[in-house]
C-alpha cells in the first residue's frame, strides 16, 4: 500500500471546482510533482494533503492512517508556503528553529540543526536578518531551510524554487534530490516550470483545470502525452491535423495537405481525422526536396546550445530544433528539406483544438 | 480606468519641470490641513496655555496679569493630586480590560465568514451612533438603585447593592463606550496578516494557543498599541460618564475642569488643570509609545 493515497479528491468553491476527482498514489521515498498551468488546482491539491483546505470530497491517507479530517498540526509534515508565510517578526534562525522548538528538540541541539540548514541554502550570513530585510529569493530559501531542517516524513512544496536564479535554481534542485535520497523524504512538488519537474521528479503528474489528465515518469509524459493538451503544454510541439488514408494492422499513412505521411500507430480507421504531434527536435533539416517535405526557413533563433528554425511548408509553419554542431546555420529565407521517421510521430484522435490560452514554456 | 485616462492626461504635464515642482508639491498638498489644523486644535490650546498663567481675583471674577500660583496649587494640593492618580487608575484599568476583551474579539471577528463578519462589525460599531451622554443615562438606569440589576440581586436575596457612583461602574461603562476602539485597530492589523503565516507555524505542529501567542499576537502589537493609545487618551479625558456615573464626589480631571469652568468661574484654574492633563496624557503616551513600538520597528517595518 502507497505511503500518501488521494482517493476521489474534490474540491468545489460555490459553483466553481477547483479540483475534481483526483486520486494519486505516492510511494514512501518517492518525488512527485504536481505539474500544470496557472489556476488548475495545484495549491489547493496541496492544501488539502496539509490539511489548510477541507475536501468537499474524498478521502487521504498518510502510513495507512486517514488524515482526511485531522488537524493540520497533527500531521507533521514540512511545508514550503507559495508565499513563503515566513514569520516576520522573527529572525531567520528563530524561524528555522521554530518547527525544532514544536518538536521540543533540546536548545544545543537546536543550534547546529539550524546552522546545518541554513548552509545548505546559501544563507549562514544571514541568519540575524529580519525576513523584510532580505530579497524575494532569500526569503523563499529560508521558507525551504524551515521546512527541511525538521526532517518531515513528507514535504509538500508548492512552487519552492520559482524565485531563484538559474544556477542557484540547479543547485536547490539537487540539494532537494540529495536529501530526498538520503534521509527518504516523500515529496510532493508544485512547480510550473516543467524542466525542472522533469530533471528531479519520479513522477509527474499533470493537471489541468482541476483534474489530473496524467501520471507518469518524465520522459514518458514528454515523448507519449496522453492528450493533446499535454503534448502543447508539455514543451514545444508542431500539431499537424490530417486524414487516414490507409490502415494496416502495423501502421496507416495519414494525408497532410496532400501529402502522404507514414505513422505507426495501429488501430486506426481509414477516414478518421487526427492530429499528429511531433516535437521539433525530431525534425531533421535535409537538402531541398529530398526529405518527406519541402519548406522554407521563415525565421531562426539562437538558443546557445540549438538552433530553432520556423520552417513555412505545405502544412503550415513547422518548428525545428537542431543542436548547435558548431557547422554553418542555415540561412534565412533558403529552402530545406524535412524529414522524421515514423516513430517519433504521436497521433491524437479528433481534430485540433483550439489553442490554449496558457502560456506556454520554452524548454531547453 | 482606461475610459478616465483621457481626462488626466492632459493636466499631468504641468508647465513646471520636476524638479521645481518637487519641493512645493508637498507643501500645497499639506498646506489646506495645515492651516486647518492650527486654526481649529491649536489657537484654543494657546489660548488655554495663555489663561492658564492669568491671575483670578474672586472678589471680582477678573483675570489677567501672570502668576504660576494655580500650577503650584494643583501640585502641591493633595486633592487634585488624588483626582490625577484616579484618573490615570481608571483610565489604565480600561485601557487594560479593553484590550483583553477587544483583542480576542477583533480575531474572532476576523475568523468569521462574510455574512457573520459584516453583522458584527456593525454590531460592534453601532454604539457610535449613539451619543455618550444617551449610553451613560442608560447605565444609570441599569444600575439605579431602582434598577433591574438591582431588582435582579434583590429576588436572589443578595440585597441592594450601591453601584452607581462607584469607579468599578466608571470603568465598566468607559469599556462599554471605548471598546470599538480597541477593536477596529487591532481588526486592521489582523486584516493585513497573511493567514499562511498562522498556517505555517500549525504545520510545524504548534497548537492553535500557541500559534497565536507565538505568532498572530506579536504581529498584531501595533494594532493593540495605537488602540490602546486611543482608549487611554480619550479615558483620560472623558467627561459625560464621569459626570454621570461617578456623581459628585467620585470626580475625574475632566469633570474638575468642568467645575473650575462652570461653579467656582475660576477659568484660570480650569485651563492650568487642563493644561496639566493634557502634558501627563503626552508623556504616559509617548513613553508607552517608545516602549513597545521601539522595540518591534526593526521587525516589522
Ligand atoms: N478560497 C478560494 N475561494 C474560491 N476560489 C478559490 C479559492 N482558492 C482557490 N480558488 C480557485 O481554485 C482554482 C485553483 O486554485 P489554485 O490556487 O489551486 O491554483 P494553482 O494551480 O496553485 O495556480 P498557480 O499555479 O497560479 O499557483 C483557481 O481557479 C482559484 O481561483
Ligand atoms: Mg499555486
Amino acid at each position: 500500500m502507497s505511503f500518501l493515497e488521494l482517493k476521489n479528491i474534490t474540491k468545489r468553491y460555490g459553483p466553481l471546482t477547483a479540483v475534481g476527482d483526483v486520486s494519486l498514489s505516492v510511494e514512501k521515498g518517492e518525488f512527485v510533482s504536481l505539474l500544470g498551468p496557472s489556476g488548475c488546482g495545484k495549491t489547493t491539491t496541496l492544501q488539502m494533503i496539509a490539511g489548510f483546505v477541507e475536501p468537499s470530497a474524498g478521502t487521504i491517507r498518510l502510513d495507512g492512517r486517514d488524515i482526511t479530517r485531522a488537524k493540520a498540526n497533527s500531521r507533521g509534515l514540512g511545508i514550503v508556503f507559495q508565499s513563503y508565510a515566513l514569520f516576520p517578526h522573527m529572525t531567520v534562525f528563530d524561524n528555522v528553529s521554530f518547527g525544532l522548538e514544536m518538536q521540543r528538540v533540546a536548545r544545543g541541539e537546536r543550534k547546529p540543526r539550524v546552522e546545518e540548514a541554513l548552509s545548505l541554502v546559501h544563507l549562514s550570513p544571514y541568519a540575524k536578518r529580519y525576513p523584510r530585510e532580505l530579497s524575494g529569493g532569500q526569503r523563499q530559501r529560508v521558507a525551504l531551510a524551515r521546512a527541511l531542517v525538521i526532517r518531515p516524513p513528507v514535504l509538500l512544496l508548492d512552487e519552492p524554487l520559482s524565485n531563484l536564479d538559474a544556477k542557484l535554481r540547479e543547485a536547490m534542485q539537487f540539494e532537494l534530490r540529495e536529501i530526498q535520497r538520503k534521509v527518504g523524504t516523500t515529496t510532493v512538488m508544485v512547480t510550473h516550470d516543467q524542466a525542472e519537474a522533469f530533471s528531479i521528479s519520479d513522477r509527474v503528474v499533470v493537471m489541468e483545470a482541476g483534474r489530473i489528465t496524467q501520471i507518469d515518469q518524465p520522459y514518458r509524459i514528454y515523448e507519449h502525452p496522453e492528450t493533446e493538451f499535454i503534448s502543447r503544454f508539455v514543451g514545444k510541439t508542431n500539431l499537424l491535423p490530417g486524414k487516414v488514408v490507409t490502415a494496416t494492422g502495423a501502421g496507416a499513412t495519414v494525408s497532410l495537405a496532400g501529402i502522404a505521411v507514414p505513422v505507426e500507430t495501429a488501430d486506426l480507421s481509414v477516414g478518421e481525422t487526427v492530429t499528429l504531434c511531433i516535437r521539433p527536435e525530431k525534425l531533421h533539416l535535409t537538402a531541398p526536396s529530398s526529405g518527406l517535405l519541402t519548406g522554407r526557413v521563415a525565421d531562426r533563433f539562437f538558443l546557445g546550445s540549438q538552433w530553432l528554425y520556423h520552417i513555412d511548408g505545405p502544412v503550415g509553419t513547422l518548428m525545428v530544433v537542431t543542436p548547435n554542431d558548431g557547422s554553418t546555420p542555415a540561412e534565412q529565407g533558403a529552402p530545406v528539406g524535412l524529414e522524421w521517421s515514423p516513430s517519433v510521430v504521436r497521433v491524437h484522435r479528433g481534430a485540433m483544438a483550439e489553442a490554449p490560452d496558457v502560456a506556454l514554456e520554452v524548454t531547453g | 480606468m482606461s475610459a478616465a485616462l483621457p481626462e488626466t492626461a492632459p493636466a499631468a504635464p504641468g508647465d513646471e519641470t520636476p524638479e521645481r515642482r518637487f519641493p512645493t508639491a508637498p507643501l500645497f498638498l499639506s498646506g489646506p490641513a495645515a492651516l486647518l489644523f492650527a486654526a481649529l486644535v491649536l489657537t484654543p490650546l494657546f489660548l488655554t496655555a495663555l489663561l492658564s498663567f492669568n491671575q483670578f481675583d474672586y472678589a471680582t471674577g477678573r483675570t489677567g496679569g501672570f502668576t504660576l500660583e494655580h500650577y503650584l496649587s494643583v501640585v502641591t494640593d493633595e486633592y487634585y493630586l488624588e483626582i490625577f492618580l484616579r484618573t490615570f487608575r481608571i483610565s489604565a484599568l480600561a485601557t487594560a480590560i479593553c484590550v483583553v476583551i477587544g483583542v480576542p474579539e477583533a480575531y474572532i471577528l476576523s475568523r468569521m465568514t462574510n455574512p457573520w463578519r459584516s453583522i458584527f462589525l456593525l454590531v460592534i460599531l453601532a454604539p457610535l451612533l449613539v451619543s455618550v451622554v444617551v449610553r451613560a443615562f442608560g447605565w444609570s438606569m441599569l444600575l439605579g438603585p431602582e434598577g433591574p440589576v438591582n431588582g435582579a440581586l434583590i429576588a436572589l436575596g443578595i440585597g441592594r447593592m450601591k453601584l452607581l457612583y462607584t469607579e468599578g461602574t466608571v470603568v465598566v461603562a468607559l469599556v462599554h463606550v471605548m471598546l470599538p476602539f480597541m477593536v477596529i485597530p487591532v481588526w486592521t492589523s489582523l486584516q493585513k496578516l497573511d493567514p499562511a503565516v498562522e498556517q505555517a507555524a500549525l504545520s510545524f505542529g504548534a497548537s492553535r494557543a500557541t500559534a497565536i501567542v507565538r505568532v498572530v499576537a506579536p504581529q498584531i502589537l501595533p494594532g493593540i498599541l495605537s488602540g490602546s493609545l486611543i482608549v487611554f487618551g480619550l479615558s483620560a479625558s472623558a467627561f459625560a460618564i464621569p459626570g454621570l456615573l461617578g456623581g459628585r464626589r467620585l470626580k475625574m480631571v475632566a469633570t474638575v475642569v468642568y467645575d473650575q469652568y462652570l461653579s467656582d468661574l475660576n477659568w484660570p484654574m480650569g485651563a492650568a488643570v487642563a493644561v496639566i492633563l493634557l502634558a501627563a496624557n503626552l508623556i504616559i503616551m509617548l513613553t508607552y509609545h517608545r516602549m513597545v513600538e521601539g522595540h518591534y520597528r526593526r521587525r516589522l517595518g
